[in-house]
């Protein structure tokens, strides 16, 4: 008899009709879509994007050359030359690589550095075209600093509580 | 001008070879946006929406890149048969649409007698674009594609011929116009076919599905286990062609099921005296086939492929023995007027 | 242009392509395209009895020859490794056998169309009804015996077919789609039940270390 009520079952394709309502209970539910270049996710204070040296807000460059994140770079990924600066001889860099390739984003660096100068920001959008464009210099990370302050000093200051 | 005269007619039949054939072709562009749509609701996703408004001109865009691109042809191929395969595969899909009635009063490019015959012939030839492509593209995927497709379909053709035999037998015609006419009466959708032929139609579906290579019944192509089965060589125009002769079987099932068993461009209110909504119309049929095409997409993105011994056993075991019962009891039916067509 | 000359143009059309098709089928080396060049030939003849308004046995020539027999046809032939150069060995030997056939089989198909053409021609309508009705008719009611017969020997030699390909073997590990679909959770997972308090003796071990 059990038999019989499966074989019926299997017939009269229940089973089926169960998949195919769901389904069209899945058509008319809200859809999930990112259309990304118009909308974004919302993204954490804590984001870690792409590379950016501070200043101060009276324009001079927060880095001393300590080489505090070079030294912590799990990946060596930063490399940093210095020198004293001709002006008023302080101690500054001449040159402050970050090879993104190398970069795991993990934060290290800014989580060593003893003036808030290198910070991961949250941009996320960023490429190259020509190899050798992924090792970005003293210049363009100050030129992002620069860019992106506003945001930066935002998110830290929103974070400062838990650090 | 002398409409009856030969070249007149010859002209004639010309033209409404392509009223029917250019619509068609459209009608497949816009039936895979809206399988990717409907897919893509069914998944949370939205779909096609970038290319024109909603993404209407996607399949277009599609086809300008296929149309464009190489075609490959691989070393040890076969070449006259290469390219002969998708030829063989659509046009029996097209050649179909010569008996398939729109509307009554013969909107149709050729009222034959022997409709349904034709139609069962050239649906049995698109099988050779199938086997022909897997055996000329001399690779191994592509011969076990179309080795299984040929099986499968020679297989379901039976099962789809058995159901149309139930029908003729209540119809009393081979002509689809004189089909849909006997499903007409004054008891509305209850004069039509699917209720005396219920298990039928559902095997006429299924056996649609099967024939047209859609899943679940879609082992010829199978992209998880061989690739893309009997069309993994071709690219550019010549798969192109397998595209439209597939979309164009499956719009094709579309327009049987509701001609063979739902009434066509008959009102499911007929004899109801509803005003407009009880009167016969093309509308009619073009809104069942809308449902049935939409069916057809709703099947794939609900269930998994179906095993290819499954397959067999379906076809063999289970739908054959109920098409050969219920011819005998369709018999029984016309033989003692429980169902009389036309009335 | 009328359309007695247009159906004459087409018959010869059909009619060549039907005439080399078969000549291709006998004289192409590679088997595939023998075997198509056979389906061409059906379609041809079909075309031809479409013609001569017989549209029932055309359009079941095709439904059946071009759609059925010949796809599994093509099937083996696709499936077979055939080495060209020895099938051409005996080809002289055997030559004279074959013209003897075949002048033989000339000579009966000119009989019967000299038998036919002494006779008035009779159209493929005689009725005046439709041809497939006519056919219909005939089947089931005059030649109704013939034709349950004839069912019945092609059932029989479906089922030989079967019996003698039919290998059990029963070595092979294969699967039952019914019984794998009959499978519940009930018939597989058997839930015990067991108390969940841990054993007396343990316990006390635990609390003297």
């Amino acid at each position: 008899m059990k038999k019989i009520i499966a074989y019926l079952k299997s017939l009269l394709l229940l089973e089926l009709a169960a998949g195919l309502w769901l389904t069209l209970k899945y058509l008319f539910k809200p859809k999930y879509t990112m259309r990304f270049p118009m909308e974004t996710i919302p993204r954490s204070v804590r984001f870690r994007g792409l590379h950016a040296l501070r200043r101060y807000p009276n324009g001079e460059e927060r880095c001393i050359a300590c080489k505090l994140c070079e030294a912590v770079c799990p990946a060596l990924a930063i490399t940093i030359d210095s020198a004293p600066r001709a002006s008023d001889g302080q101690r500054r860099t001449t040159r402050y690589d970050i090879d993104l390739f190398k970069c795991i984003y993990c934060g290290f660096c800014e989580e060593s550095c003893p003036v808030d100068s290198i910070v991961l920001t949250d941009v996320l959008e960023y490429h190259m075209e020509r190899r050798g464009e992924n090792i970005i210099t003293k210049p363009q990370l100050l030129a992002m600093g620069d860019r992106f302050e506003k945001s930066i000093a935002a998110n830290r200051a929103q974070d400062a509580a838990y650090r | 001008m002398n409409l009856s005269s030969d070249p007149m007619i010859f002209l004639w039949t010309l033209g409404k070879i392509l009223i029917v054939a250019v619509p068609l072709i459209i009608a497949v562009a816009m039936y895979v946006w809206w399988e990717r749509k409907v897919i893509g609701w069914m998944h949370v996703r939205m779909g096609p929406n970038k290319i024109g408004p909603f993404g209407l001109l996607q399949a277009f865009a599609d086809v300008t890149k296929l149309l464009i691109k190489e075609i490959i042809i691989p070393t040890n191929a076969n070449r006259l048969l290469y390219f002969t395969a998708p030829l063989l595969a659509v046009i029996p899909a097209l050649a179909v649409w010569a008996v398939v009635p729109f509307n009554g009063g013969g909107l149709v490019i050729a009222d034959v007698n022997a409709g349904v015959l034709y139609l069962l012939a050239m649906t049995s030839l698109g099988v050779y674009g199938i086997i022909l492509a897997g055996w000329a593209s001399n690779s191994r995927y592509a011969l076990l594609g179309s080795m299984r497709s040929a099986a499968q379909m020679i297989s379901y053709e039976i099962c789809m011929g058995m159901a149309l035999v139930c029908v003729l037998v209540l119809a009393g015609s081979l002509n689809f116009t004189a089909i849909v006419e006997a499903q007409a009466g004054s008891k509305g959708l209850f004069d039509w076919f699917w209720l005396p032929l219920l298990p039928m139609f559902f095997v006429y579906y299924i056996s649609g599905v099967a024939e047209t290579n859609r899943l679940p019944f879609d082992v010829a192509e199978g992209e998880s286990e061989i690739v893309a089965g009997f069309h993994v060589e071709y690219s550019g125009s010549a798969f192109a062609l397998f595209f439209l002769a597939e979309y164009a079987n499956m719009i094709l099932l579309s327009f049987l099921a509701p001609i063979l068993f739902l009434g066509g461009w008959l009102s499911p209110f007929q004899g109801w005296h509803l005003g407009f909504l009880s009167e016969p119309s093309w509308i009619w049929l073009f809104l069942k086939f809308f449902i049935f095409a939409t069916s057809l997409i709703w099947l794939r993105a609900t269930f998994p492929r179906y095993r290819y011994d499954q397959i067999m056993r379906l076809g063999w075991k289970v739908f054959i023995p109920i098409s050969i019962v219920w011819i005998f009891v369709a018999g029984i039916f016309r033989y003692f007027n429980v169902v009389t067509p036309g009335h | 242009m009328n359309h007695s000359i247009f159906q004459m143009v087409c018959f010869v059309v059909f009619a060549v392509v039907a005439v080399g098709a078969a000549l291709a089928v006998v004289s192409v080396k590679n088997t595939v395209h023998a075997v198509l060049a056979l389906v061409l030939t059906f379609f041809s003849a079909a075309c031809l009895w479409m013609l001569a308004e017989a549209e029932f046995l055309a359009l079941a020539l095709v439904v059946v020859y071009v759609g059925a027999v010949m796809v599994l046809f093509l099937f083996v032939v696709m499936m077979l490794d055939i080495d060209l150069e020895p099938m051409r060995e005996g080809f002289i030997k055997y030559l004279p056998i074959g013209i003897g056939a075949a002048v033989i089989m000339l000579v009966e198909m000119l009989g019967i169309v000299g038998v036919k053409t002494l006779q008035i021609p009779a159209g493929a309508n005689p009725a005046g009804a439709s041809n497939i009705e006519w056919l219909g008719m005939a089947l089931f009611t005059r030649f109704l015996l013939p034709f349950e017969i004839a069912a019945l020997i092609l059932t029989v030699g479906l089922v030989a077919a079967v019996v003698l390909a039919l290998r059990v073997r029963t070595f092979s590990k294969h699967q039952n789609p019914a019984a794998q679909s009959a499978v519940r959770a009930a018939g597989r997972v058997r839930m015990v039940k067991m108390a969940a308090t841990p054993p007396a003796a343990s316990s006390k071990q635990e609390s003297q270390a």
